[in-house]
This record gives structure tokens, C-alpha cells and sequence, in this order.
């Protein structure tokens, strides 16, 4: 099964994700708390989703299963062709790290680790021989536009930076998609479009983005809002006239931007 | 994950906290170099004890009368009057095994050389005891065959009586009297020492059998008839032999028990050497408690670390790190921890036994075995106790590992 993880076809269509009656209970003592309350959606690959909700309505949950770091409860998760409900720890863990690039709100980079080390770092838990690691890893580190900090230690970096480790990170892999997680809820306006026009980027080279967020301002980059509303989906429209990252940060005062080059 | 990148990350995560990570270690050190210690220590007793149970003789066979026993009481060992010089003779020439043979008797008294006297043993014995004991002549010679029969009145003295009764001259040709009666000095022995029960070997004077029985001890039978087997390992046979002779030879029934004693020095070495076994292994076994507290000692640390760095487990396992990966690396600390202790604790301890050596003139021995084992002892403890840390680290829940602060 595991080996099914690195080879498995895309299928066909072009769907990449298929989640059908998705259930997610979780038992707090004697009460029980629904997460998710029977949640279904498609997702194709390419597109670039904005997940919205208030908290509590279960778009962290969704999140979690999506990422294969948690299992429904009923209902099933099929990603490009893998029903990931039926799968073992150690297959999931496989899943992640082929399948899935995260990029998280507090970046979680190791720290007194180098940003190449933190980019390699997903490419220990592959197959991959070390000689390819090494490029694979500069190559993402380049494609964020970090070349020449391969070396800084996350304490060297500025949060944009951080964060752009931490999408390289997620990208080294190849993986299908990459699941953001309030990517700029620690970075400030002008940074926060910055790692939005990186999304958007990769995006238009086909990689499918899922971004969690619950700033309004924030999806508008996306092109599709699936917003959830007490476990279960409450809208999920298209976004026909997304905003531009590369065009947005033109109309944005200068004023921060001494900050991210102080290291 | 590659073995050797983990060694590495292994190393980084050791080093970010070096004090924390050499106190851990000082506990496997300090039990480790205990052990190596007190091993040696154990091992230097029983190789001194060897030594001198090794001067005796090695593959020498000593046979005793038995205890007497008249209408149900017996008298000590010994008092019975059952060996003859006959049996001995029989022994040499009917055991093919026997390669020496030397029949005894003693005496002891007072010893007198002009002017000074010295209260000593002395022992009859035959011509061949000295190839027995392999115990050389220092100066003169050792009486013959021909003094043996003819009941000559000559002696070989020990080192320790040349030295009291004859302090500046030569003993060789002078005159001594034992009880009495003057015997003639052939000759003098080299020294010896002490005996495994720290007896001086060399406070002793030997003349021929025939000589002690007659004029000093007149007692017509032997006391001890010592033999040497033609090798270590024919000393069982050779046993055998001599048993049935004498039985044969002392009419004994076979229901009835043996009205002589034979001991051999293997057997007196297997006792000493057990008891210098019981004291290294109770040496070493107080020094491995403080290898265990150690190893306690990485458990509580890696515990430690484990909790510190739930997040960053948690950041591995989203990126794609299966159980035993995590297990693995955790594992890898505690044995990395462990070893660069075993380690050091290894060069401590053997520097340790040679300054116990030099100060406190107490002979040590560092055996490749020791090392062997204290090494494969710290492996061991790393896995023992990095193993529950590792395996809780392993099996935490991604996101709760995630959201951890």
C-alpha cells in the first residue's frame, strides 16, 4: 500500500480530491462534540480553495482529515484515487509526505536548523538518495525566492521568510496539494500578500492550494470560498474575479518593508 | 530516514544542551568506570591467589591416611596408620599416570646451628619432591637416592631458616641439630613465599623420609604421600588409580568407606578461585547498581527531551515521519548517549585500576572481558532505558503534537 502512495495515477477526470458524508465526532468524556456533521466536496486539481469559517465550525477538524494527520469518524476521503479513511498510521504518515505540503500559521521550522535542512527534511522520511535531496531542496528553496539564505537559521529570517521556508519545505516533494493553514496569521499586510502572490504562483503552475484562513481580506486571492457554518458547509462558490497578489502589493505603502530585510 | 543523518541530528540535538547531556552521561561513566574497577580488582585477587596455588605444583595429587575409626569414634584425619612406605612404592610402580612420587613424614622441633636456634618443620620426603613442587636448589645440592636409603642424617634448608640460623655464613657442609641429633647441610632452596593461606613456604627443613622416621618422628608410617600426574589433565585418572590401588592394597570393601584422603591442587584451586569469584562478582554487582541508576538517569532525560520537543515531533510527523522513525531517532539519542559514556567511562576505569594498582599496591587486572562487557552493558542500558521515552515520543497524536505548546 505504501509503495501505491508514490506511484498511485491521477485519475482522469481531473478530480483530486472526493470526500463524501464526512462525520467527525469527537468524545469529550461523556459528551459527544460533532465536529463535522456530514460534509461533502470535490475538489479538482489546479484550483485554489479559500477554507472560511468562524471558529469552532469545524474547519480545523476538516483541515486535520484533509491532511491526513486525523480520521473521520463516518463518511470517506479519497485523494487521487486513495480511500486515505481505510489507511494505517505509518501508510498516512506515507500520504503526507508524498501527497501533502503544509504550511502552518507558526511556520514550524526547527529551529537551529538550517533553511535547507528544514526543506530536506521531508525528502529523510522518502525514498529519495541524498544526492537528489540536496537539489531537490535548493531547487525549492530558489523557487521561493530564498537562494541566498539556504544557510540563515530560522532566527536569522524574518517571518516572511520564515514562512517561505516553510512553503518551500512544502513543496519539495511534489505533492498534490498544499493545505495552508492561516499561512499569514503571523505576518503582517504587506508579507501576508507577498506569501499570497508565492500561492498564487505555484498555483498557476498547476499545484492545487487549500488555503484555511478566516480573514474575508484574505480569500479574496482564492478561486473557490467553501465557507463552513457548525460542522457542515454552509456556501461553496466560485470566486469568479479573484485579486492579484503581484498587482495588490503595487497599490501597498513601502512603510514595513525595511523590517523583513533586518536580520 | 538514512542511519547516518540520524547519528548526526542525534549529535546536534545532544549538543544543544551539553551540560544537561554530559550530566546524563556522568551517570554512565561513573558506572562503567566502577565496574571496570572493581572487575579488575576481582580479576588481580584471583590471579594473585592463582599464582601462588600455581606454585605448589599444579598437577599434583597430595594422599593423606585417613581418620581411624574404632567401635564407632573417629579420630581427626590423619591418625590413622594406614599408609606405608609400600604403598607408595606400589603407587610408582603400578599407576602409569604417576610420573613423581615422593613419600612423607614429619617431624617438628628445635633447631640449633652454633649459637642460634630456630623452631621449625621438618619434612621427610623422597628424592623426587622437589620436581613435585618445582621447587629449584639455590645453592649445594639435594640429597640422593643412596641418602634416602641409607637413612643418611642430611638437610636442605628452607630460605627463611638459612636466613635465621646461618645470617652471614654459608649453611653448605656446616652442621645442624634437630632435636638432638646432628644432620648435615647439603644444601639450600630457593624462596618461594607464601602458600594460598599465607603460610611461609620456606620456613621448613626436608631430609629423607627414611632419616625423619627413624631418628626424629618414630612413627613407622607415612604421614602424606605426594604424587605428580604426567599432566593436568591425567590428575583425574591418576586419582582413580591410586584410589583402587589402595583399596585393593588396604583390603577395603566396597561398601566401606576409603581409609585414606586423596586431595589434589585443582581442587584447592577451584575453592580459592571460587571465593575470589564471589568477590568480583559482588564487587561488580555494587558497581552496576551505579550503571543502573545511570541508565535511570537517561530515561529521565530523554523524557525530558521527548516532552520539550513534542512540537517538533509533531512538525516531522505532518511532514511525512512514520512511528518508527520518531522512534528511531529518540532511540539513537539515548544510544548515543549511553555509548559516548560506556565510552569514556571504559578509558576512566582502566586509568582507575592502574592508579589503584600504583597507590594502593593492589594487583588489578583489565580484561578485554571486562571491557566486552561493560560496553555491551551500556548498549544495552541505551536501549532499555531510551526505549520508553522513544516509543512515547513515537506514538503521540500529530495534531495534539502540533498544537503543542
Amino acid at each position: 500500500m505504501i509503495a501505491d502512495v508514490y506511484n498511485a495515477p491521477i485519475s482522469a477526470n481531473g478530480t483530486l480530491i472526493q470526500i463524501d458524508h464526512l462525520t467527525k465526532i469527537y468524545q469529550l468524556g461523556e459528551v459527544d462534540v460533532h465536529a463535522l456533521r456530514g460534509v461533502s466536496v470535490s475538489v479538482s486539481k489546479g484550483e485554489f480553495v479559500a477554507i472560511m469559517g468562524a471558529s469552532g465550525s469545524g474547519k480545523s477538524t476538516f483541515m486535520n482529515i484533509l491532511g491526513c494527520l486525523d480520521k473521520p469518524t463516518k463518511g470517506s476521503y479519497v485523494l487521487e484515487g486513495i480511500d486515505v479513511g481505510k489507511l494505517s498510521r505509518d501508510e498516512l504518515a506515507a500520504i503526507r509526505n508524498k501527497k501533502i505540503g503544509f504550511v502552518f500559521q507558526g511556520f514550524n521550522l526547527l529551529s537551529r536548523t538550517s533553511a535547507l535542512e528544514n526543506v530536506e527534511l521531508p525528502l529523510f522520511y522518502g525514498p529519495t538518495s541524498n544526492k537528489v535531496r540536496k537539489a531537490k531542496a535548493i531547487e525549492a528553496i530558489e523557487r521561493v525566492g530564498l537562494g541566498d539564505r539556504i544557510h540563515h537559521y530560522p532566527n536569522q529570517l524574518s517571518g516572511g521568510q520564515q514562512q517561505r521556508v516553510a512553503i518551500a519545505r512544502a513543496l519539495v516533494n511534489d505533492p498534490s496539494i498544499i493545505l495552508a493553514d492561516e499561512p499569514t496569521g503571523n505576518l503582517d499586510s504587506r508579507t501576508s500578500v507577498e506569501v499570497l502572490g508565492i500561492f498564487q504562483e505555484l498555483n498557476d503552475n498547476g499545484i492545487t492550494v487549500i488555503l484555511v484562513t478566516h480573514e474575508p481580506d484574505i480569500a479574496t486571492f482564492a478561486k473557490r470560498h467553501i465557507v463552513f457554518r457548525d460542522g457542515k458547509i454552509k456556501t461553496d462558490r466560485i470566486n469568479s474575479n479573484p485579486k492579484i497578489a503581484s498587482e495588490a502589493i503595487k497599490e501597498m505603502p513601502m512603510i514595513d518593508d525595511e523590517e523583513e530585510e533586518t536580520i | 530516514m538514512k542511519i547516518l543523518n540520524i547519528l548526526l541530528s542525534a549529535f546536534r540535538a545532544l549538543q544543544r544542551n551539553k551540560m544537561r547531556s554530559f550530566l546524563t552521561m556522568l551517570g554512565i561513566i561513573i558506572g562503567v568506570s566502577a565496574v571496570i574497577a572493581m572487575l579488575a580488582i576481582g580479576q588481580g585477587a584471583e590471579y594473585s591467589v592463582k599464582a601462588q596455588i600455581a606454585s605448589l605444583g599444579t598437577n599434583v595429587l597430595m594422599v593423606y591416611p585417613g581418620a581411624q575409626q574404632q567401635a564407632g569414634v573417629r579420630t581427626a584425619a590423619g591418625s590413622a596408620t594406614t599408609l606405608t612406605e609400600d604403598d607408595a612404592l606400589a603407587i610408582a610402580k603400578e599407576c602409569p599416570t604417576v610420573q613423581y612420587i615422593s613419600p612423607g613424614s614429619m617431624a617438628g622441633g628445635q633447631v640449633i646451628a652454633g649459637n642460634l636456634n630456630w623452631s621449625t618443620g621438618i619434612q621427610g620426603v623422597g628424592t623426587d619432591y622437589l620436581e613435585i613442587r618445582q621447587w629449584p636448589v639455590e645453592y649445594g645440592e639435594f640429597f640422593t637416592d643412596q641418602d634416602v636409603k641409607a637413612a643418611a642424617k642430611v638437610c636442605i634448608l628452607g630460605k627463611t631458616v638459612a636466613d635465621n640460623l646461618f645470617p652471614e655464613s654459608s649453611p653448605v657442609d656446616q652442621t645442624v641439630r634437630i632435636r638432638s641429633v646432628p644432620f648435615k647441610v647439603v644444601g639450600v632452596l630457593t624462596k618461594k613465599g607464601q602458600n594460598a593461606m599465607g603460610q611461609d613456604q620456606d620456613d621448613v627443613i626436608l631430609a629423607p623420609y627414611t632419616t625423619v622416621i627413624r631418628r626424629l618422628s618414630h612413627w613407622p608410617n607415612l604421614r602424606f604421600i605426594l604424587v605428580s600426574a604426567t599432566s593436568l589433565k591425567d590428575i583425574s585418572v591418576a586419582q582413580t588409580q591410586i584410589s583402587d590401588l589402595l583399596r585393593m592394597r588396604h583390603k577395603i570393601q566396597p561398601y566401606d568407606s576409603d581409609d585414606f584422603t586423596i586431595r589434589n591442587q585443582t581442587d584447592l584451586a577451584a575453592t580459592a578461585t571460587a571465593t575470589t569469584d564471589i568477590l568480583t562478582i559482588l564487587l561488580a554487582s555494587i558497581a552496576s547498581v551505579s550503571l543502573l541508576v545511570g541508565g535511570i538517569g537517561i530515561m529521565n532525560i530523554m523524557l525530558v527531551s521527548v516532552t520539550e520537543r513534542t512540537r517538533e515531533i509533531g512538525i516531522r510527523m505532518s511532514i511525512g515521519a512514520r512511528s518508527r522513525d520518531i522512534l528511531t531517532q529518540f532511540l539513537i539519542e539515548a544510544l548515543v548517549l549511553s555509548l559516548l559514556g560506556g565510552i569514556t567511562g571504559i578509558i576512566l576505569g582502566v586509568i582507575g585500576s592502574s592508579v589503584i594498582s600504583s597507590i594502593a599496591k593492589w594487583p588489578t587486572i583489565v580484561t578485554a572481558f571486562s571491557i566486552i562487557l561493560s560496553f555491551g552493558f551500556s548498549i544495552a542500558i541505551g536501549i532499555f532505558f531510551g526505549f520508553y521515552p522513544a516509543r512515547k515520543a513515537a506514538l503521540l497524536n500529530p495534531i495534539d503534537a502540533l498544537r503543542y505548546e
